[in-house]
């Protein structure tokens, strides 16, 4: 009876876990849970005061799910940086485990696998809490999860692939601020894409975040549209495919060259 | 008896750097073979290609009988590895670190949990078990990685400079792990610069510079081959003196080998030697005579020493 090698992988992960969960579990809901307070409830209560909707709901509801794709993909870019250069430069444990069956493929789909298991992990805590508020509107709602976690990993594979080339983490801080804070704000998560000026809409249609935010949406609000649904699918998953690929190939170069 | 591993010509280019230069060896089962050279010479690459984690660049490389570019995968799951750098798991406990590293090679985990008690038994680290890998001693750190290294069984275990940076205590306690692990039937295959390692630890033994093998055998044979059997060392107190007593010295032995701070005399009779030198007044300030060693071997066919 054997277990396939990437599982193997996720079980080192599920180990440290194990260990240092409660850490884990505040760190990685604190932020999104402050969030929502804030945003949904806070703001939410002005918003209502002036303008009463966004985009036809109101603004916990619309808020919401942004917020819980985002937290999703916060927390893989997180943790497909430092401690994906951790694993091949400070601790060498990635250069440990090739010297197993296990090839550097899979430690790279492995462990991108087991960054979309925390995002399902904490995605679902905080779709309980935004139900419990009422954020939830329709039971398509539990898509939303699925859909955090499918955008995790279009985060986390190709992050994930170019981490391992790096020698320092200098560039990781640079990272968050112009790459992953800039698309927290504005990939439709706290507005729609409609308020952005024109010439920029297109570019925030790019971003990865929007489409998972767009699917997550359309679930909690029950406002699915099967065709646009599809196409923010196939662009998450052409986004985890593109980075297993290249992973693939970095995490070999790396680690057995 | 079949080889365990086998290279011809095999080669590692890095881009244009050529770190292995067409090298042939054997290494047989039961056996404990050993690399020796100097930083930089080609053994560390030669130990990742055996290891199944380097591609080979040129000739043939068989590893139990298997190709190691079609067969990597299967050939690690039969050989244990312990790095020349610590990669034990930080974020584990030892006994994670040995559950984990089990699992790797798809063990079951009752199984698993025997071999690590025995293990854990086998390097002395059984009080250890829960403590976390950080605040271990670098001895402890390296027998926990022996043992991590032991956990599928191996029947190769490839050392990479396995005593560097250890106490002296610490070195000899695991050279006595490391005999005992040959008694138990594992083939050792190590790297090493220090030769008392080599002489302590390797059955055979090739000596490695600048990619290419320059002399194989025994510890004994290579001495016997390669240099005289004695050897009188001259240590001078000015680094003049040694330069102005060289050609005087070379007309008393057929090879003197000037190194930092001494002059080498290699002789079949040191003690005539040195009575020549002493009645010749060539002013050294100390004279040793000792037996030669491997450090001669490397000392005379390379003209430098193993750990410049």
């Amino acid at each position: 009876m054997s277990t396939p090698p990437v599982v193997r992988v996720m079980e080192r992960e599920a180990r440290v876990l194990a260990r240092l969960w409660r850490g884990m579990v505040f760190s990685t809901l604190l932020s999104p849970l402050l969030f929502l307070a804030a945003m949904g409830l806070g703001l939410g209560g002005l918003v209502k005061a002036h303008t009463g909707r966004v985009a036809g709901l109101t603004y916990l509801d619309f808020v919401a799910p942004g917020l819980m794709v985002a937290s999703a993909m916060q927390l893989a870019a997180n943790e497909a940086m430092w401690p994906v250069l951790g694993g091949v430069k400070w601790m060498k444990t990635f250069h440990a485990t090739v010297a197993t069956p296990i090839t550097a493929g899979e430690i790279v789909v492995g462990y991108v696998l087991w960054v979309v298991v925390r995002a399902i992990g904490a995605s679902t805590v905080f779709f309980v809490v935004a139900a419990l508020l009422g954020a939830v509107p329709s039971a398509w709602g539990v898509l939303a999860i699925p859909a955090a976690a499918l955008c995790a990993g279009a985060f986390a594979a190709p992050l994930a692939a170019y981490s391992v080339t790096l020698d320092t983490d200098l560039v990781f801080p640079v990272i968050m601020r112009v790459g992953v804070l800039p698309l927290f704000l504005f990939s439709g998560t706290f507005f729609p894409l409609s308020q952005l000026p024109s010439g920029l809409r297109p570019l925030a249609a790019m971003s990865p975040l929007w489409h998972g935010v767009e699917l997550a949406r359309g679930a909690t609000t029950g406002t699915l549209h099967i065709g646009a649904d599809i196409v923010h699918v196939l662009v998450l998953l052409a986004c985890v495919g593109a980075g297993f690929a290249w992973g693939r190939r970095t995490f070999a170069r790396r680690l057995t060259s | 008896m079949d080889p365990l591993i086998e290279a011809r010509a095999l080669t590692k280019r890095f881009g244009g750097f050529v770190a292995v230069d067409g090298i042939d060896f054997v290494i047989r089962p039961g056996e404990a073979f050993g690399f020796l050279g100097p930083n930089g010479a080609g053994k560390s690459s030669t130990m990742r290609m055996i290891g199944c984690v380097s591609p080979v660049s040129g000739g043939t490389l068989r590893v139990l009988g298997m190709d190691p570019a079609a067969d990597g995968a299967q050939i690690r799951a039969r050989l244990g590895v312990v790095p020349q750098e610590d990669n034990l798991d930080t974020e584990l406990t030892v006994w994670d670190n040995l559950m984990i590293y089990g699992r790797y090679f798809d063990l079951p985990r009752a199984e698993i949990r025997r071999r690590a008690e025995e293990l854990l038994e086998f390097v002395q680290l059984t009080d250890r078990r829960d403590s976390r890998v950080d605040p271990l001693s670098g001895g402890m750190k390296r027998r926990l990685t022996i043992a991590r290294a032991l956990i599928n069984e191996p029947e190769v275990l490839l050392l990479d400079e396995p005593t560097t940076g250890l106490d002296p205590q610490a070195r000899h306690m695991l050279w006595e792990r490391l005999y005992r692990l040959k008694q138990d039937g594992v083939t050792l295959v190590l790297t090493t610069h220090y030769m008392d390692e080599a002489e302590q630890l390797c059955d055979r033994l090739v000596i490695m510079d600048a990619g290419r093998i320059v002399a194989e055998g025994s510890p004994r044979d290579l001495v016997a081959t390669h240099a005289t059997r004695e050897v009188v060392e001259l240590r001078f107190g000015r680094a003049a003196e040694q330069h102005a007593a060289l050609a005087r010295v070379r007309t008393l032995a057929p090879r003197v080998e000037p190194v930092a701070d001494r002059l080498l005399v290699y002789t079949d009779d040191g003690d005539a030697t040195a009575a020549a030198v002493t009645a010749d007044g060539v002013g050294a300030a100390s004279v040793l005579v000792r037996r030669a060693s491997l450090e001669d071997v490397f000392l005379i066919l390379t003209g430098r020493t193993l750990e410049e």
